[in-house]
């Protein structure tokens, strides 16, 4: 029996101890926010926060979650949170959206620890997360907004 | 059916059947909807239906019935932003749904049937959703004008509000919606001129925006019906192998794992959760019979390619006398064999589909496919019951690229195939993981293109020969329009011009992939003039302008992008710029491409700037978002991807680490700027993309001094 919270409220699973924390959360828990898009931490799209880190849950096994926290797009609150959901809605970031969950997991993990990042903090943070969409050129710019608006 | 037998040309389904406006009917399936968990009810029943487009509810809130799949393009708003123009609604009370499957009340007028797709979405139903908008208003003015007691001439219409001036009186559009609904429809509502344009030209907001920012989004593997089964079918590592044998007792032994059938496509694996599925799938083994597969390499498909450069070819132009021109004195010529890859859509949502069987025996169909009506069809056929009991709920899918769009539903034939082989008594949701859609086939297929082309002193192109060999999308033995579309009609004044192709026949499945043709002809056409000019010292830009006597719309973009770029200026130290010119599904799209040799040898692209002409722009920043995500998903490309075949056969990539995708840190800065124009509008979903990799390959040649003739381009420099 693995506990862990998600999204603040306690959770436990007594299935298979391997099961990525990505399927626990999507069919288990059925909160569907968080993607499925290749399954080896290649693409991001199931990033979620574990313990206040970036985690992809595709390759996270339920078993290593014991006591842990989890926060899903569904959960994601703050100041940071906002002011990137904002951002990404004030200049229509999202086209087919499906990867869009991950990259702002993502995007809010680096504002806390980076509130005023640099093109290259950009890169660094959120080259793991791809969008085949190609709505990077964006995503730089909802950054940048997002921070810009925390800051003022 | 698979795409090799489909007889229909391209050029045949795109005529279509013309502007068929099937406004009155509301189509039988509309009513029911089953509600599992991940749909929304949605308040469907509190609207009124006006017409098969625009329903209108008590709460004023207008709901745009899509027949376009909204798969990132934009046409939920597009669609909606059409209908909200004539309907003189306010932005804020626009929603979109997608409509139901109907091949007839919800056809692509460019297609006569169902299917988003050629970049034609807002192209043809810019008049269709308009007058759908247009009568729903005369509906409206009516209704106020026979409750007001008032004509209805002195009736106006403003952001959502019914206003009679004389008597005072004045009504949102829910409050009348169902008396509007017993109106008669007007059999010719007047559409806007342009100029009188509120919303139409306006950066509206996308509708489909702030569900894809916090996970409500819903697509199709979201949808999770209580009890439902999981299933993952083992395909072969080679082209046209199938199933000899194979062994589950590992499989049955995976906690979770219900069943393992054999299907036509592989082995299916039924679990009761995905991770078991998968887990299931991979314990699993099979014994793959290759007798009728494809077992040629990559590499050796290259060399028969090239051997047919020498045979008699389909014709698909020829024009002048190209054997003598080339003999003249004082020419330049050059020569050129290009081999382009097979490319894999990957789109961010790999294949799905969901079913549900109803108490009376109906059956919901969940999935997000660009042909729904074809998809209606074939999980009737295999399932085994009438096309009418089968509601195909279409959902927003993550990203397509061309894959969705597929004649016979070869997807649906594998995912229906799967759910028919169960007693249906509990739901099933069918995936594709990421290494079924890597090796899963139907790629823009592999093509070799040979070139031979002669200028003269003062930049005339005075003959020009394109040999062009590769797989024929549309399955057909003789020539296929979209092997040869953007050679065989060359924009340049060429007067001696000769392109054939040759089809080619494999077992690798082949589709459209964004773009379709223009994806290597762009790129030959535009890396072969490049290089024609620079021979004879000829500027990139000057030089196409002066072959372009014809083309003004080329020529418009060709200068707005020069423009923005300030063509002509000094380029940084160490940085190269190259450019295209391609029009494609109507729209002229110029692009200006700053890169630099990277540290690992390949290029670094900084900067795009691309000129886009489209027509009336609907909605620019949607055009912008095209426009930047094509030339993102065409310089992944050209940069990294291949789906290569290797010794015997065998599919050497299998995710996204060895079939790359552009990454953000490779994402250079883009600046569009939208050519004015009063055309009738023409598609943005795929035009952005032909033009990237010859304007990358250009700066490349001028930068490096070779010449990129195989992609992708890391291949060459790095290897």
């Amino acid at each position: 029996m693995v506990t862990f919270t998600l999204n603040g409220k306690e959770r436990s699973f007594d299935g298979d101890p391997d099961t990525p924390l990505l399927w626990v959360i999507r069919d288990f828990e059925k909160l569907t926010g968080t993607k499925y898009g290749c399954g080896v931490a290649q693409c991001g799209a199931c990033t979620v926060h574990l313990d206040g880190m970036t985690r992809r849950s595709c390759i996270t096994p339920i078993s290593t979650v014991d006591g842990s926290e989890v926060i899903t797009i569904e959960g994601i609150e703050g100041p940071e949170a906002k002011a990137v959901q904002a951002a990404w809605v004030a200049i229509d970031v999202p086209q087919c959206g499906y990867c869009q969950s991950g990259q702002i997991m993502s995007a809010v993990a680096l504002l806390q620890v980076t509130p005023k990042p640099s093109d290259a903090d950009i890169d660094g943070a959120m080259a793991g997360n791809l969008c085949r969409c190609a709505t990077y050129h964006r995503i730089r710019q909802a950054i940048h907004n997002a921070a810009d608006a925390m800051e003022g | 059916m698979t795409v090799q037998q489909i007889s229909t040309t391209r050029r045949a389904f795109l005529a279509g059947s013309g502007l068929v406006i099937g406004l009155a009917l509301v189509p039988r399936n509309m009513a029911a909807f089953a509600s599992p968990s991940g749909i929304k009810a949605g308040g469907e029943d509190a609207l009124t239906a006006l017409n098969t487009f625009v329903k209108i509810g008590t709460d004023d809130t207008i709901t745009v019935l899509s027949k376009h799949i909204e798969m990132g393009q934009g046409p939920f708003t597009g669609l909606a932003t059409l209908v909200a123009e004539e309907l003189d609604a306010d932005w804020s009370q626009m929603r979109a749904v997608h409509s139901p499957a109907d091949d007839k009340v919800y056809a692509n007028l460019a297609f006569g049937l169902q299917g988003t797709g050629g970049s034609t979405s807002i192209a043809n139903s810019y008049e269709q959703l308009r007058k759908a908008g247009a009568t729903a208003r005369a509906m409206l003015v009516a209704a106020a004008a026979e409750e007001w007691g008032v004509p209805a001439g002195e009736i106006t219409v403003e952001k959502g509000r019914i206003k009679h001036a004389g008597s005072a009186k004045e009504s949102g559009f829910g409050a009348l919606t169902v008396k509007a609904a017993a109106q008669t429809p007007p059999e010719n509502p007047v559409l806007k001129d342009p100029s009188k344009f509120v919303l139409i030209g306006q950066e509206l907001p996308k509708l489909d925006t702030v569900g894809k920012t916090n996970g409500t989004a819903i697509y199709t593997l979201d949808i999770t019906p209580d009890n439902v089964l999981v299933a993952v079918v083992a395909h072969p590592e080679h082209f046209g192998a199938t199933v000899k044998s194979f062994d589950d007792s590992e499989t049955l032994k995976v906690m979770g794992v219900v069943d393992v059938k054999q299907v036509p496509q592989g082995v299916a694996v039924y679990a009761d959760n995905t991770f078991a599925a998968l887990r299931g799938r991979a314990n699993l083994k099979v014994e793959w019979d290759l007798s009728k597969a494809e077992t040629r390499s990559s590499e050796e498909l290259a060399a028969d390619y090239a051997k047919q450069f020498a045979e008699k070819g389909l014709e698909a132009t020829n024009n002048g006398d190209v054997d003598t021109a080339f003999k003249r004195d004082g020419l330049q010529t050059l020569e050129a064999e290009l081999v382009f890859p097979f490319l894999a859509h990957a789109p961010m949502e790999p294949l799905d589909a969901v079913f549900i069987k109803a108490a009376d025996g109906s059956l919901d169909v969940y999935n997000g496919a660009q042909f729904p009506a074809m998809d209606q069809m074939t999980a009737a056929k295999i399932i085994g019951i009438d096309p009418s009991k089968v509601r195909v709920n279409t959902q927003m899918t993550g990203g397509s690229f061309g894959r969705k769009a597929q004649f016979g539903s070869p997807y649906m034939q594998e995912a229906a195939g799967v759910f028919a082989a169960t007693d249906g008594s509990r739901p099933l949701k069918h995936m594709w993981t990421r290494e079924d859609d890597i090796r899963g086939g139907f790629y823009r297929p592999m093509y070799a293109h040979k070139m031979r082309g002669a200028i003269d002193a003062d930049g005339k192109i005075t003959a020009w020969e394109q040999v062009i060999v590769g797989q024929s999308i549309m399955g057909k033995a003789d020539l296929d329009e979209t092997s040869v579309e953007g050679a065989s009609n060359l924009p340049y004044a060429i007067p001696n011009l000769r392109v054939t192709a040759h089809n080619t026949q494999l077992a690798v499945p082949p589709l459209w992939w964004r773009s379709v043709g223009h994806t290597h002809t762009g790129f030959a056409v535009e890396t072969f003039v490049d290089e024609l000019m620079q021979k004879v010292g000829k500027d990139p830009v000057e030089g196409r302008l002066a072959l372009l006597t014809n083309e003004p719309r080329h020529t418009g973009t060709l200068k707005k992008v020069a423009e923005i770029a300030d063509w002509g200026s000094k380029v940084p130290d160490g940085r190269s710029r190259g450019v295209a010119v391609v029009k494609s599904f109507g729209t002229y799209v110029a692009q200006i491409v700053e890169l630099s040799l990277g540290d690992d040898g390949a290029p670094r692209v900084h900067k795009v700037w691309c000129a886009v002409d489209c027509g009336v722009a609907v909605n620019p920043n949607v055009i912008k978002a095209q426009m930047e995500g094509g030339i993102g998903y065409g310089l992944g490309a050209v940069l990294f991807d291949a789906v290569t075949l290797g010794k015997g056969g065998k599919i050497m990539q299998s995710n996204f680490h060895d079939y790359r995708s552009l990454r953000i840190n490779e994402m250079p800065a883009v600046e569009v700027a939208i050519v004015a124009s009063t055309e009738k509008p023409s598609g943005v979903g795929e035009p952005g993309v032909p033009p990237v990799g010859p304007a990358v390959a250009n700066a490349w040649r001028r930068l490096t001094g070779s010449p990129v003739r195989t992609l992708p381009i890391v291949n060459v420099v790095t290897s």
